[in-house]
């Protein structure tokens, strides 16, 4: 079985531990936080990969790689996210759990000392950040922005996002600008870096066979040097409840099939409010399941296209609608999309479209319990909410929602912009 | 049922056979949420030409996935929202010698696997549901046409082989596909889902017996044997082409060098060549190889690197994949680089350490519940048993990781597939 503490370790350094025996692996992150901004999206992106070049002791990644494989293999991943309107830089580390280990030997104690060396005690040249290592991330940065424009489908909802929220922070792309990559310096970047361990609060997680007490200890000893200098809080998103009017972009790329992706104000809803477990529902009975509406007319019935389904930026109060179409069948597609949604506005709702969903939603949310990643990605949204509710909580108060408080949202729900891509002209 | 320990791993796995043929394996894993179940038919987009009712059969490409997208339906429905609605996650994939249906559950798991065994072991093929499902998957193939990750995959398998059906496209094409009927799909069921063609593995908090029991009671009590297929004359050493390339919307130019193998045999030779092929393409090109941090910094390749080893009937390759700003200049260095290593031999310290970073990196795998039914699968279809890794692990030496090395990466032996961007060429 498993049980869940939270401590401050720290000022403005929280530590989130799972003690489980269920997995093979141990896992544990080390995300600095700070508002989202577009002037320092991209600076502040660029550090995890830096920090994942050298440190002290490792100063190049051929150092790195060798202690990792000394360590059965671990891996350390550069992880960039946002979280409502907060930017998430950290690092995560996924290792063999101790009780596998060949010879008997823990490995867990090393394996945060290391990560956390990463952290906090980078390779610098003339005390700040390597020019050599600056420069090649800085390309790979620009790169990583450039190839978003690879994976068409994940494209158009990224595209949806940041037309519709151009004026709010969370239009911020994680990566931040390819326009401003190029004026980034080592100087700009150390930075930016000791601003965010003086300044950032920083959130901690494990979860894996080794008691909650070993975990604190292990990483309070880890943590020694990490300057605390105050200015911890975030900001909380700011929340749109509708649109004015709907915005309609259009965008032309050499593609064989259309995406249409289109971007709904959930009316205030978020992860914090009391509706949310209804709007849950409701995503799941409108797009968010093999047995929902888009699924089964748009996608089944009328074969209008491969995919149609919907989705929730819990934090921030969005749904993203996302379909890929044929170019000519743009309209018909967009159309009986929002003939779907009104049907759940007028509550044509069976019981076993309501039942289905509520299955799957809280089947999903248990399933969270069985995954460390999923875990970790859950307790460190939550942090920034500053919400302590688990999976298992919110699963039990989907159990109690009703079809009259489902259609309750699904008018709440209003349409703000419109994103087509589509091929080139000839 | 049997009883197989593998302590070191801490995996029990049961396993019996069904007076009908059927081979089913168990993994209980109490105290996970979802229990997690997989039907597999030695079955995929290769095995196009077989021998039924006396005569030699000739399908159109793409029917083992067509035939997997019809299997849902049933006389009542679709499985897909019967489960569903049972707050299971079901779904499906063919690949290239493989089609799977699967689901994961967090309630109601007996009757989810009811439904899964029924809907997949009674054919309900229509003419008017087959030919509804031309829009659907003609969308999926389309959509896979824009995916420079998929294309370059294909390019790769063109080049590498002459005439094996492993580089046809498991999906088919929208031509081939519309020859399909329901009497194409009829036959490929009778031919290749037959229970002694199958396989069941389940993983979660389950009762193996009751497991048996359900699959005893649901599906045909008699089989028949697994039917023979031709692939077609043995592939010459020879690669068919050592470039392959095409323009598309990208942004980098995207690449996969593949170096042809000789075919594993049967049983467990097959898992040893597959730990020895990752063995030698870590010390080779691995992201802890001197190599790749000699590539990484000269920025020849980035963190969108991945490297495999594939084996089927008659035909097996190591490929190498990512993003890089010249590719041949890649290829060049990594040739270079086998050579050095063939004169110079392995670098005993890296062979021990990347020995111990796989013993790791397999055993935090079977964190997946998706991974173990997949690994129990196929090495079930290629005759060994995959659990015993470790074992088949600790007899492998360095001059078999140099042998390989030695005998595969060779001028002639491999394909350069690359995607430019458009406008842009070597």
């Amino acid at each position: 079985m498993s049980t869940l503490t939270r401590t401050e370790l720290l000022p403005g350094v929280f530590l989130t531990a799972i003690h489980t025996g269920k997995f093979k692996s141990s896992m544990f992150s080390m995300t600095l936080l700070t508002p989202l901004r577009a002037q320092r999206a991209a600076t502040e992106a660029l550090i995890p990969f830096l920090l994942l070049r050298g440190s002290e002791a490792h100063p190049d990644m051929q150092s790195i790689s060798t202690q990792l494989d000394q360590l059965y293999g671990g891996s350390v991943s550069p992880v960039v996210r946002k979280k409502g309107e907060v930017h998430c830089l950290g690092l995560l580390g996924s290792f063999l759990d101790d009780s596998y280990t060949l010879d008997g030997n823990g490995i867990l104690e090393q394996a945060v000392q290391f990560v956390g060396e990463l952290l906090l005690q980078p390779y610098t040249e003339n005390g700040v950040f390597s020019e050599a290592y600056t420069r090649q991330e800085k390309g790979n940065l620009a790169d990583r922005i450039r190839s978003e424009i690879n994976e068409k489908r994940l494209y158009a909802t990224q595209r949806v996002v940041e037309e519709m929220c151009k004026d709010e922070p969370y239009g911020v792309s994680t990566l931040g600008r390819e326009a401003d990559v190029d004026a980034i310096t080592p100087q700009s970047t150390w930075e930016c870096y000791r601003d965010l361990l003086s300044h950032g609060r920083l959130e901690l997680y494990y979860c894996g066979s080794a008691p909650a007490q070993k975990v604190k200890d292990i990483f309070l000893n880890t943590l020694q040097e990490l300057p605390r200098e105050g200015g911890y809080d975030l900001p909380r998103p700011l929340i749109l409840p509708q649109a004015e009017t709907v915005r309609r972009v259009e965008e032309h790329l050499d593609v064989m099939q259309g995406k249409l992706a289109m971007g709904l104000r959930t009316g205030g809803i978020t992860a914090s409010s009391p509706d949310y477990p209804a709007l849950m529902l409701c995503n799941a009975i409108f797009g968010g399941t093999t047995t929902s509406k888009l699924f089964l007319h748009v996608r089944e019935k009328l074969s209008l296209c491969y995919y149609a389904d919907s989705g929730l930026h819990k934090f921030k109060g969005l749904m993203l609608i996302s379909s890929g179409v044929e170019f000519e069948q743009r309209q018909r597609a967009e159309d009986e999309i929002m003939a779907q949604l009104e049907s759940c506005r007028r509550g044509e709702i069976e019981p076993w479209e309501m039942d289905g969903a509520r299955r799957s939603t809280i089947s999903a949310l248990r399933t969270v319990l069985d995954n460390q990643g999923r875990q970790e990605d859950w307790w460190l949204g939550q942090a920034v909410a500053g919400l302590d509710q688990g999976p298992e909580t919110l699963a039990q108060a989907l159990e109690t929602v009703d079809v009259a408080q489902v259609v309750q949202t699904a008018q709440a729900l209003c349409l703000d912009t419109v994103y087509f891509l589509s091929g080139r002209e000839g | 049922m049997e009883k197989r320990e593998y302590s070191r791993i801490g995996e029990t796995i049961f396993h019996t056979v069904l007076p009908n043929g059927l081979h089913i394996y168990v993994d209980p894993k109490p105290g996970f949420q979802k229990s997690y179940a997989f039907f597999a038919t030695n079955y995929g987009g290769m095995d196009t030409r077989f021998f039924l009712d006396g005569v030699w059969q000739d399908t159109p490409a793409g029917v083992a996935h067509y035939l997997e997208h019809k299997t849902f339906d049933t006389a009542e429905g679709n499985a897909l929202q019967l489960m569903a609605a049972n707050g299971a996650s079901p779904n499906a994939f063919t690949s290239t010698s493989m089609t799977a249906y699967y689901f994961e559950s967090t309630e109601k798991f007996e009757e989810n696997l009811k439904t899964l065994l029924s809907f997949v072991s009674v054919p309900y093929y229509t003419q008017e549901s087959v030919d509804k499902e031309q829009g659907i998957i003609g969308q999926e193939i389309r959509m896979s046409d824009d995916e420079p990750d998929y294309r370059v995959f294909y390019g790769m398998l063109e080049g590498l082989f002459a005439h094996s059906p492993v580089k046809g496209d498991v999906g088919g094409t929208v031509e081939s596909i519309s020859h399909i009927t329901a009497h194409t799909l009829n036959l490929c069921h009778r031919a290749f889902y037959a229970p002694g063609n199958m396989v069941l593995c389940v993983v979660g908090d389950v009762d193996p017996e009751q497991v048996a029991g359900i699959a005893q009671e649901i599906l045909p009590k008699t089989s028949h044997l697994p039917v023979e297929r031709d692939y077609g004359p043995a592939e010459p050493d020879q690669v068919a082409m050592e470039n392959w390339e095409l323009h598309m919307e990208v942004s980098t130019p995207i690449f996969q060098l593949g170096f042809k193998c000789p075919p594993p045999q049967k049983g467990r030779e097959w898992l040893r060549w597959a730990l020895v092929g990752d063995l030698a393409l870590e010390a080779l090109l691995g992201t802890s190889s001197p190599l790749y941090n000699k590539l990484y910094a000269q920025g020849l390749v980035n963190d969108n690197y991945a490297y495999g080893c594939e084996a089927y009937s008659g035909a097996a390759f190591l490929s190498v994949g990512g993003e890089s700003r010249d590719p041949a200049a890649l290829r060049q260095a990594i040739l270079e680089e086998a050579q050095r290593i063939g004169q110079e031999g392995v670098d005993k310290e890296l062979f021990q350490r990347l020995k111990l970073a796989a013993y790791g990196g397999l055993v935090r795998g079977l964190n997946s519940f998706e991974n173990i039914c997949i690994e129990l699968a196929t090495s079930h279809f290629q005759g060994h048993d995959y659990l015993e890794f470790p074992q088949v692990f600790s007899e492998i030496e360095q001059a078999d990781i140099e042998d390989c090395i030695r005998q595969i990466v060779q001028p002639g032996r491999n394909t350069l597939a690359v995607i430019w961007p458009k406008g842009e060429r070597a």
